[in-house]
């Protein structure tokens, strides 16, 4: 049975002749207690899409055309009255920030049955009652009787939960979960598919799932809708779809994951760093002097050894020091541990003294919209670190090397006088590895490199990394939090929680035998099948 | 010269802010004007032909015996009525369209404050001198003064800024406590002590406000610095091995320079209103200088010429609201929302 159905919606910005349409002729069907779910890259207009079905659109937006029927009632000609009844009544909305989404200054209680109490002022059971089948529907039964729990309290993974809880508050019809998932860590993604799997079941709801993520995709859903450019190019059940694409696109989706192995090693191949075990702790500072009172242990004791033509893999979740143990090894954070680089102790070295090597050593960034002077030209980007340790090279030779960097990955030279802004995030990731690579160094801390990209260029940044790889001989530390990048590019892996090293070996034996519960679990979010 | 497309985006931003943007223009033309105020209110002409000789009295100065063969050792006064007749006689002379400087007292009225005039078109004061050509001096002197007052006072503000936000630790820790306690000195009555003591001339009273204006960027600044300097383009730099100073030169300062743009015409307006006020009490310039202040302070003296209070009022409210439109239009062009949606593609 039909619960929502979209015919024909058209989305756009702009007047007249500066109309520009983002989402146009999209029509979609749920059916009662089936899972959609609505794929596509960042601008493909799966947002806008679902934000139109409770007239969520910013005030700029324009529908010019298109209708919706929800229990076959026309909502594109319902009145705000009765839009506001529906909201989070029958309809409930999940977003994806749920650190921005709980306003830290009222207890959780009070907002999780804020619109139950709104919406039923004199019929259904009292409050008290329904935050304690609130609290068991969504897995937090020990929040039970917790009058004064805030916000700040609660870990990304509750946060979620509870603001699933506020959706499912008036066992709505629909659930619309825009990128519920995207903010967590993997296997927390692993136990909220699980809760909203559950509840779909059990409560017989629609859930309209708004994702880039294709491994939640197959994971959950019952049908799938691939949206490209604004239009539905393809719909199906979800396995038909993975198993037989039709579509070029949906195509070029499933054989844009990071697939393949690291790059195989040279022999012989050059030591490029060794430590015996390098710590990165944060001094905890007194209020008023400033004297260091304590440390925060980022990461503790770990040992690192990698030659030329390797990459290191480090496998964490979000706070597990990954990022700090990047830092640390560059010295751009103050690390404890003797570190031999290229044959030269590096730890004690004044800030001045490791300049000269730092040509040897870099890093490419997460987000390439935050790592590009956004003021800057790409040539100056890119010839940055040549003018610094390469002073002597002619302006004639500067240019030339960067005009061949820019080939190398991918770009062309004539690129060079436009700014970061000209570029999508794929090309300024590009950009961001021809800045570090223009040095020819020997060791490079690639930093969940590919996290903030769409998922089709993923594959292609992964590609021109190993392909760079094979041909300078470089060494890479790649931290990551997406087991199949790890798969696809390293040869040693570490497995870290909490700064402490849970598990480490060769790549191709941990991921046949894993043996710590940790990394399973992890294997399990970025491989399984199935929650 | 080429600018790079935020630049261009930022003028355009400015423009359509259709009110700061004419604010801009009648300013830039006030104050270009006004620069050339001895060729527009000047008891001197600007250019004698004296037998077959050019002269420039503006800018040279002629004696009455030896130029003009009169019996005077001192400069000729170019109002008497035998040094008119002479240069008519042997050539001719361009007067300004004001015949009067800030200092020239006009001997030719009945009683002083001597109201609006043929002669004084905004009458003048009480020392017979003409309140429109004291205007036009007193406006040059008021935006000069604020513009060295707060170009030096951002130079100061900035680079301390920087230096604590970039490096923090103990540097920040002290400097952040002395401008606290250096906040709390009231700025007023120190100016009126130390002029007291001291003969207060222009750079005296510049310097003084000096002391206590620059502290008024440093926390902006760095706020600034604390923000960028995490900043992953930042770390980049740093770790391709780029010295601390072009780092903070290069990628740090254009994103603190953006708040002290639109800083910087409100800080404009609180020096010219801080000079106003101190010459209005008889605390700032050296007496005798046309100041807009010191003419507001004879309005007050002498409510019976009500022209005095008025012209002050008004020179001060025109060119204050003038400087606050051109401060929200700015304020509009350096606004990241306006800069960055639409139109980028």
């Amino acid at each position: 049975m039909t619960l929502l159905q979209i015919k024909d919606l058209h989305i756009g910005f702009g007047d007249g002749v500066r109309y520009r349409e983002a989402v146009s002729g999209v029509s979609l069907t749920i059916n009662k207690g089936e899972l959609v779910a609505l794929v596509g890259e960042s601008g493909s207009g799966k947002s806008l899409t679902a934000l139109s079905i409770m007239r969520l659109l910013a005030k700029e937006s324009r529908v010019p055309k298109g209708e919706i029927f929800f229990n076959d009632e026309a909502l594109h000609e319902a009145s705000w009255k009765r839009i506001q009844e529906l909201r989070g009544n029958r309809v409930g909305m999940i977003f994806q920030e749920p650190m921005t989404a709980l306003n830290p200054l009222h207890p959780i209680e009070r907002q999780l049955v804020e619109s139950y109490k709104w919406h039923n002022q004199t019929k259904g059971v009292p409050a008290q009652e329904k935050i304690k089948q609130l609290y068991e529907a969504v897995g937090l039964p020990h929040f039970i009787g917790r009058k004064n729990l805030y916000p700040h309290e609660l870990s990304g993974g509750e946060r979620q939960r509870i603001m699933i809880g506020m959706a499912i508050a008036n066992d709505p019809d629909l659930l619309i979960a825009d990128e519920p998932t995207t903010a967590l860590d993997v296997t927390l993604q692993v136990q909220v598919l699980k809760l909203l799997k559950k509840l779909q079941h059990e409560r017989n709801m629609g859930v309209l799932l708004i994702t880039h993520d294709l491994t939640v995709v197959r994971k959950v859903a019952d049908r799938v809708c691939v949206m490209h450019e604004g239009k539905i190019v393809e719909t199906g059940k979800t396995e038909d779809v993975f198993k037989d694409p039709q579509h070029d696109y949906t195509k070029m989706l499933l054989a844009a994951m990071p697939r393949g192995e690291g790059v195989p090693i040279p022999r012989p191949a050059t030591d490029v760093l060794r430590t015996e075990g390098i710590s990165v702790r944060y001094p905890i500072k007194s209020a008023v002097f400033r004297r260091t009172i304590g440390h925060v242990t980022a990461v503790e004791n770990l040992p690192l050894f990698i030659r030329s033509g390797e990459t290191v893999g480090i496998v964490g979740e979000s706070g597990s020091g990954k990022s700090s143990l990047g830092y640390g090894v560059l010295r751009l954070l103050p690390a404890e541990g003797e570190v031999v680089f290229l044959g030269n102790r590096i730890d004690d070295l004044s800030t001045k003294a490791l300049r000269p090597m730092r040509k040897d050593m870099q890093l490419v960034f997460q987000d390439p919209y935050a790592s590009l002077n956004p003021r800057m030209t790409v040539r100056d980007i890119i010839a940055e670190g040549l003018e610094v340790h390469h002073p002597e090279l002619s302006r004639i030779e500067v240019e030339r090397q960067v005009d061949a960097m820019l080939e190398r990955v991918g770009l062309t030279g004539g690129m060079k006088a436009r700014y970061p802004h000209e570029f999508s995030g794929g090309q300024r990731q590009r950009i961001a590895i021809a800045r570090a690579m223009i040095l020819k160094p020997k060791l490079v801390v690639l930093d969940e490199p590919t996290s903030a990209l769409d998922m089709s260029v993923q594959g292609q940044v992964l590609d021109l990394l190993k392909d760079l790889q094979a041909s300078h001989q470089v060494a890479y530390i790649l931290i990551s939090h997406d087991l199949r990048v790890v798969k696809a590019m390293a040869h040693y892996i570490f497995v870290l929680k909490k700064g402490q090293v849970m598990e480490q070996g060769k790549t191709e034996e941990i991921f046949q035998n894993p043996q710590h519960e940790y990394t399973k679990s992890l294997m399990h979010a970025a491989f399984g099948d199935s929650l | 010269m080429s600018f790079s497309p935020i630049t261009k985006r930022r003028w355009q931003a400015f423009k359509e802010n259709r009110r700061g943007y004419i604010s801009f223009w009648i300013l830039i033309v006030m104050f270009t004007l006004s620069l050339f105020a001895e060729c527009i209110a000047n008891d001197r002409p600007i250019l004698i032909q004296y037998k077959g000789d050019y002269l420039f009295p503006i800018f040279k100065t002629y004696n009455e015996n030896t130029t003009f063969g009169g019996t005077l050792e001192t400069e000729a006064d170019y109002g008497d009525p035998w040094v008119i007749k002479e240069i008519s006689a042997h050539g001719w002379m361009i007067k300004p369209l004001i015949p009067y400087d800030y200092a020239s007292i006009n001997f030719n009225i009945p009683r002083a404050p001597a109201p609006p005039s043929t002669q004084n078109l905004l009458g003048t004061d009480d020392q017979a001198r003409d309140v429109l050509a004291r205007v036009i001096y007193g406006f040059r002197l008021s935006m000069l003064f604020a513009l060295i007052l707060v170009s030096l006072s951002s130079i100061v503000g900035v680079t301390l800024g920087a230096l604590q936000g970039y490096f923090g630790g103990l540097l920040d820790l002290f400097l952040q406590r002395f401008i606290e306690m250096w906040h709390g000195i009231p700025v007023l009555f120190l100016l009126i002590i130390l002029s007291s003591m001291v003969v207060p001339s222009f750079w005296w009273v510049l310097g003084l406000m000096l002391c206590f204006t620059w502290m008024g960027l440093v926390d902006l600044v760095r706020a600034e610095f604390l923000r960028a300097r995490n900043f992953d383009y930042v770390r980049a730099a740093r770790s391709l091995g780029v010295p601390e100073l072009t780092i903070m030169v290069r990628h740090v300062l254009p994103n603190a320079l953006v708040s002290v743009f639109t800083y910087v015409p409100f800080m404009v307006v609180g020096a010219i209103t801080l000079l106003a006020s101190l010459d209005f009490l008889g605390f700032g310039l050296p007496s005798g200088s046309p100041s807009l202040g010191e003419l507001l302070q004879q309005g007050k003296n002498n409510p019976q010429s009500p022209w005095l209070g008025i012209t002050g009022f008004f020179v001060l409210a025109i060119a204050l609201s003038l400087m606050l439109f051109i401060g929200e239009a700015v304020r509009d062009a350096f606004n990241p929302r306006k800069i960055f949606t639409g139109g980028v593609k």
